[in-house]
């Protein structure tokens, strides 16, 4: 990878996905080069990233993310990850991620019924993997990020809720801007506060806020920027990277 | 052979059902004071070719584990008939 072309980044589109263009556009903020992939595809192509970003694929018909699941890119997905690939799904991409079972848990209606489109302070649990760790975002801070979801409660049965907390995979939880994390501070009803989480091996990562929503002043907060550039940091000291690309 | 299959997907009795509470509130709100529970859920209709009851029933049951019910959340049960029999209760 040379440093000066910045990490490829390959964004997913499926039917019904509406936050690839800005991924694109704050790609370009952060120095990658991205570009979309059809979900009818079965090849990544050479990348160092994949993200899977927001909207309602496939209609979101039957449960969020259970068709687009089944989509041929998904197994290029998945075999990416497996090989140690950085992977982000934000809102419709972390229901996928969980349908697919590439995260554990479900992502369930809202506990209000009600389609919630806000800012959201969120505290940042954990520095792990590819995501959160280092000076741009790390644990223990509280970043703030839109929401925009229906279905973004979060559930999972006690013991994976008790695996996840104990093996420090909650990477994000909703809080106020003070950092408790409390029942009002809690926008959709998930358990345990839980905003985002990440897969065994850490190079995973499901949230259901947007960063890229918060990656310019302009639209009111960057720490969605931060958030992404925490990746890039990551790639960028990547030596295997290439060993990873299809 | 042409198959129907009445998939019923629910929650996991464990799993809170705003939906449903909600529609017990409106039931409540118009009188029927017994109302206890409601639990809300999906009705999916299949129509299917099968050779016969048991291929059909196997059919089935792969469809709801593969996509028709997340086990993390959901449950599936079914009916299954013949399309030439009336369901219970209907007119054929």
């Amino acid at each position: 990878m040379s440093d000066r072309s910045g990490p490829r980044v390959a964004v997913v589109v499926f039917p019904g996905t509406w936050s690839e263009r800005d991924f694109l556009h704050v790609s370009g903020l952060v120095g990658w080069r991205a570009r979309t992939v059809w979900h009818t595809d079965a090849n990544l192509g050479e990348v160092d990233a994949v993200v899977l970003p927001g909207g309602f694929a496939h209609g979101d018909h039957l449960r969020t993310g259970a068709i687009a699941r089944f989509s041929p890119i998904m197994g290029a997905v998945q075999a990416f990850a497996e090989r140690g690939g950085a992977v982000m799904g934000s809102c419709n991409g972390f229901q996928i991620l969980c349908e697919a079972g590439m995260l554990p848990g479900a992502l369930m209606r809202n506990d209000h019924l009600e389609f919630r489109c806000d800012w959201q302070w969120l505290r940042v649990e954990r520095a792990i993997g590819p995501w959160l760790a280092d000076d741009e975002v790390a644990a223990g801070d509280v970043i703030r990020l839109p929401i925009s979801h229906g279905e973004g409660r979060y559930y999972a049965d006690v013991p994976t809720l008790d695996e996840l907390e104990a093996s420090g995979r909650v990477a994000l939880r909703y809080a106020d801007a003070s950092g408790a994390v409390t029942p009002d501070a809690n926008p959709n009803g998930s358990l345990r506060g839980i905003a985002g989480i990440v897969n065994e091996r850490g190079n995973v990562l499901g949230l259901m806020p947007h960063p890229e929503r918060a990656a310019e002043s302009d639209v009111g907060g960057i720490d969605g920027l931060r958030l992404l550039r925490s990746l890039d940091r990551w790639l960028v000291a990547q030596p295997a990277a290439a060993e990873r690309r299809l | 052979m042409r198959w129907l299959a009445d998939v019923h997907v629910r929650l996991r009795p464990e799993i809170a059902d705003p939906e449903g509470q909600t529609i017990a509130g409106g039931l409540h709100a118009l009188g029927f004071s017994t109302v206890q529970e409601v639990r809300s859920g999906k009705l999916l209709r299949v129509a299917f070719d099968a050779s016969d009851h048991a291929a059909a029933e196997g059919a089935v049951a792969a469809m709801c584990r593969r996509l028709l019910a997340n086990p993390v959340m959901e449950t599936a049960d079914w009916e299954l008939r013949a399309e030439s029999e009336p369901a219970e209760g209907e007119i054929a």
